[in-house]
């Protein structure tokens, strides 16, 4: 009893104590941002470091005197990994805490749980990943790879580079490799690939028994043409996943993968001697050559007190979506949310791999896309940079889309513009 | 333009290998490669291959393994090794050591796995004549990998001199694939698809390659020896599957054998077993820390050392909880179920907050990496490891409950504990002692799972419902049901997994389950007598 009680009592505390945090700094002579990152629960190992990220921007554009003459001031809070719990914390941000914009979210089921409470409450959210694109809204910034950015130069690169003719399409059985497969498919067919060369294969969330998938694409693979796996695994299956190629003695000279989903930060819990080679795709590797980037990671690591922390691409997709509000808070001389949304379209600032990125009428990006290989240090080499790419966010291969645009810029304001029917709203004929 | 090149450097080594001194110096070859791009530099190898210099070999392979540099100052290149904080360079050629220097005056020349391939097959007929077995075994490797009949005439003239049995095994099976695609005769190329129908799975890829190309009256036997391995991989893949399901049962076995003591034995709803074989883990990785800091050499023990530090720092664990929170729950299940849960949490967090969210790097012991083939199916080592080392847990365990005082006493506790009270032994100790085993269980059980699994915050919570799914189903207070559960579980598992995929499967899987408590509530091997209704 005295320790149920005593349970109790600590649990109260501790959520007081939260909510007391955030209570105790009203001054009004911030302007508070929110962050919306998991940091506890399954996500809070890719999630933290975003949250890391994000206090450091802050603490940076501080030195350099704030916004507007104000101090920016973050409000953290933790949704826990739960995605009915980012809707419910996203409305304290903005209703309890009046931020003037957020920056969070990580998986897809987080953004799409949160996309109405930011639609009904007219505020502003940045989202750093890569996603599945296929979605547009007027209060949302999507500064990570849509697919365009990501998956198709990865693919072109196997294709042309290395003669790959037949495809094993393996990922987690959730929306973002679905619907990343799905466009892919239809890519390679479109390529010519035919139905037979391509193998599609999902697995559980943190999948670790990967003997027979891998056996499975080992026999794919003695076909006679040259096969090679492009992954969508999230997260912590990645790791058995490598070990178990490595094991089984697949290499990248004879089989290689290419992820959407694997960067520093994945690689960081792995001896990678065994997988040099297999390939990554992204906007930004920590190993770019550019002053930009040498200056970031040696903030990062000042910030961090610890120069060993690597930094990836949603990182870099922080730092984009982060730079893009302060200028364009700065144009629009406020932080009203209508003002803002409309200084923020062509905004340029400048992206870790040395050129600009601008934001795009669609709320996306552009930006170059990376070719890597893993190497031995956990880092990747880069053997590929595409000139900067527009985020497209209604892919063109997929027949539901492909007549659809997004511009919200006035007067057509309209996220899903059907150029086939000259009509805003609705899917494709 | 893979082949293109491929063809080159073979065309050229087999004139170079009849008249071998021609002279040509590599040394200009390699400090080409300063300037160039990956197509350039998938020349330069060939041309570099092509002097038929032997002591280019070590240089080749540095490439390959990204240890290629060139000197800022004057662009010479050099392959290097680490020398503490500086780089030491090693003249490609020569092999001479040429001075050390910072690690900021050089920069690495990149490679691609287009390049590596190339670097491969470059090697592969440069040491075919190679006084070491080894070399010459891994190039007949390199030949059969990336066949091509440009290799056929190298391959032969290799195959003349060699003596030891094993390599010309390997070399004529490399000869028999380069022949495939070269324009020997018919009968040649018959018996060379009779040796390579003997390869099992890799000969596959060779014979699906050039079946649309073969010579139309070869066709019958080709399309024979194809149909012979399908045949032949079709029975090793019901005997992988069966591996496979072994395989992954000795993990759900690793996993639940902590909980068949604490949830089996003593009835404790543990929601925090998980997280004990997390701890284990977790102990795992200190224990690799401290000898990589201290005594890399002890590294291949490192398993060996973590295990009683995983044992001991989780059984103490296991033991502070009991004594702090479950004995005051005894009989209360649903309340035990949510402090435990509650602990659960707050292990994960601070776990969380001590190392971090991300994951840490446990590396693979030697002895724990790489497979052995056997007929047509693939060993892992570290998976064959895991299976003996749960069995022997398990019997261990077995060993401790029946046939000593203590596991007399825990199984009298834990079936009448006012009659084993009144007998003299002390309860509370018992209890204390059998949960503070069961968790110190699944702390070597995390030893093991960090061999295969992240070693994150989050480890434990992919195990906990797999564990109390083979408890239940192999019967509570039963630790051969848990062996059987865990066993069949994993083969069923296996087995449904290639037809319906992995995640009908674990669907099926828990479906089945469900259906087959419905039938027998108490598992497959339920407990009788007294106890029972207790």
């Amino acid at each position: 009893m005295s320790f149920k009680a005593k349970l109790g009592g600590a649990l109260l505390a501790a959520a007081l104590s939260t909510t007391a945090f955030h209570g105790a700094f009203a001054a009004d002579d911030t302007i508070k941002i929110g962050v919306l990152h998991s940091l506890s629960g399954t996500m809070a190992i890719s999630e933290t470091t975003l949250k890391d990220a994000m206090l450091m921007l802050v603490e940076e554009q501080n030195k350099k005197g704030g916004v507007l003459g104000k101090k920016l001031e973050a409000v953290v809070v933790d949704p826990a990994s739960d995605w009915p719990l980012f809707a419910e914390k996203a409305r304290q941000l903005i209703s309890q805490d009046k931020v003037a914009a957020v920056f969070g979210c990580w998986t897809s089921s987080s953004r799409k749980s949160v996309l109405p409470v930011f639609e009904e409450l007219n505020s502003i959210l940045f989202y750093p990943v890569q996603y599945e694109g296929e979605e547009s809204s007027r209060n949302i910034f999507y500064t990570g790879a849509a697919p365009n950015q990501q998956a198709i130069p990865a693919v072109d690169y196997l294709a042309s580079t290395e003669g790959v003719e037949r495809w094993v399409l393996a990922g987690t059985d959730y929306v973002y490799p679905q619907t990343t497969n799905k466009i892919l498919k239809a890519y390679l067919m479109s390529k010519g690939v035919k139905e037979e060369d391509i193998m599609v294969n999902y697995t559980p969330f943190g999948h670790s028994d990967w003997q027979t998938i891998v056996s499975d694409i080992k026999k794919f693979g003695s076909a006679g043409k040259k096969t090679a796996v492009v992954s969508t695994i999230n997260g912590d299956a990645n790791v058995p996943f490598y070990k178990e190629l490595g094991n089984q003695g697949i290499k990248a000279e004879d089989i290689p993968v290419v992820a959407f989903s694997v960067g520093e930060e994945e690689l960081a819990g792995l001896d990678t001697t065994p997988l040099v080679g297999h390939l990554a795709a992204w906007n930004y590797f920590q190993s770019v050559d550019a002053p930009v980037n040498a200056e970031f990671i040696k903030t990062w690591h000042a910030y961090t007190k610890n120069d060993k922390r690597v930094t990836n691409d949603p990182m870099e997709a922080a730092y984009i979506g982060f730079n893009a509000w302060v200028k364009a808070v700065e144009a629009a001389g406020t932080t009203d949310t209508d003002e803002v949304l409309d200084s923020i379209i062509g905004v340029a600032v400048p992206n870790l791999s040395g050129g600009t990125s601008t934001v795009m009428p669609n709320h996306h990006i552009t930006k170059p896309v990376l070719i890597g290989e893993i190497q031995a240090d956990g880092q990747f080499d880069i053997v590929q940079e595409t000139p900067a790419v527009v985020g497209d966010e209604w892919s063109d291969y997929l027949p539901d889309s492909k007549d659809l645009i997004s511009d919200w810029r006035k007067p057509m304001s309209c996220g899903n513009f059907n150029v086939a029917t000259g009509k805003c709203g609705g899917k494709g004929s | 333009m893979l082949i293109r090149f491929i063809t080159l450097i073979f065309l050229v080594l087999a004139s170079a290998a009849t008249s071998f001194a021609q002279g040509s110096d590599p040394k200009p070859l390699f400090d080409q490669l300063a300037d160039a791009n990956f197509n350039q530099a998938e020349t330069l190898v060939g041309q570099i291959a092509a002097t038929g210099d032997p002591r280019v070999v070590p240089a080749l392979n540095a490439f390959s393994e990204g240890d290629l540099y060139f000197r800022k100052s004057d662009k010479a290149v050099f392959s290097a090794k680490s020398a503490g904080s500086q780089l030491e360079l090693i003249d490609p050629v020569t092999g001479e050591s040429a001075g050390q220097v910072a690690k900021g005056a050089v920069t690495k020349i990149k490679v691609n796995n287009n390049l590596r391939r190339a670097i491969r097959a470059a090697l592969g007929g440069l040491t075919l004549m190679s006084p070491d077995r080894g070399a010459r075994l891994s190039a007949a490797d390199a030949i059969l990998r990336s066949p091509s009949a440009e290799a056929l005439e190298l391959v032969e003239a290799a195959l003349a001199k060699e003596t030891d049995g094993e390599v010309k095994a390997r070399m004529e099976e490399a000869r028999a694939v380069s022949l495939l695609s070269s324009d020997r005769s018919i009968d040649e190329k018959r018996a060379a698809i009779e040796t390579i129908s003997g390869l099992g799975a890799s000969g596959l890829g060779v014979l699906n390659s050039v079946s649309s190309s073969i010579d139309p009256s070869l066709k019958p036997d080709l399309d024979k020896a194809i149909a012979s391995i399908q045949n032949a991989q079709q029975l090793w893949n019901l005997a992988q599957n069966v591996w496979y399901g072994m395989s992954l049962g000795s993990v759900l076995l690793l996993a639940a054998i902590g909980l068949a003591i604490t949830f089996g034995v003593m009835g404790i709803i543990n929601m925090a077993h998980g997280e004990m074989v997390m701890l284990g883990a977790y102990s795992t990785f200190m224990v690799q820390e401290v000898i990589r800091e201290n005594a890399p050499s002890l590294f291949d023990w490192s398993l060996a050392i973590a295990l009683p530090v995983a044992f001991l720092v989780t059984g103490l664990v296991g033991f502070v909880i009991e004594r702090g929170v479950i004995r005051f729950l005894y009989g209360r299940p649903l309340e035990t179920l949510l402090a435990t849960w509650g602990v659960s949490l707050i292990l994960q967090q601070a776990i969380r907050t001590i190392f971090g969210p991300t994951n840490q790097e446990v590396g693979n012991p030697s002895w724990m990496s790489g497979s052995f083939p056997l007929g047509g199916m693939t060993i892992t080592y570290n998976r064959m490891w895991i299976i003996v080392f749960s069995l022997t847990i398990f019997f261990a365990l077995l060993f401790v409950m029946k046939k000593t005082a203590y596991g007399l006493n825990m199984r009298a506790v834990t079936q009448n504990r006012r009659m084993a009270s009144s007998m003299g032994i002390r309860t509370p100790w018992v209890d204390a002692l059998t949960f503070a085993l069961g968790s110190g269980i699944a702390g070597i059980a995390g030893v093991a799972l960090s061999q295969i699994d992240n070693v994150s915050p989050n480890l434990g919570q992919s195990y906990i419902i797999d564990s109390f799914m083979v408890v239940v189903f192999g019967g509570v207070g039963n630790l051969w049901g848990t062996l059987v559960g865990a066993l069949s579980l994993g083969i069923l598992n296996k087995f449904l997994e290639p037809s319906v995929g992995a995640v009908l499967g674990k669907i099926l899987v828990l479906v089945l389950i469900i259906l087959f408590i419905q039938k027998r509530p108490r598992g497959l091997f339920a407990l009788k007598g007294r106890a029972v209704e207790a």
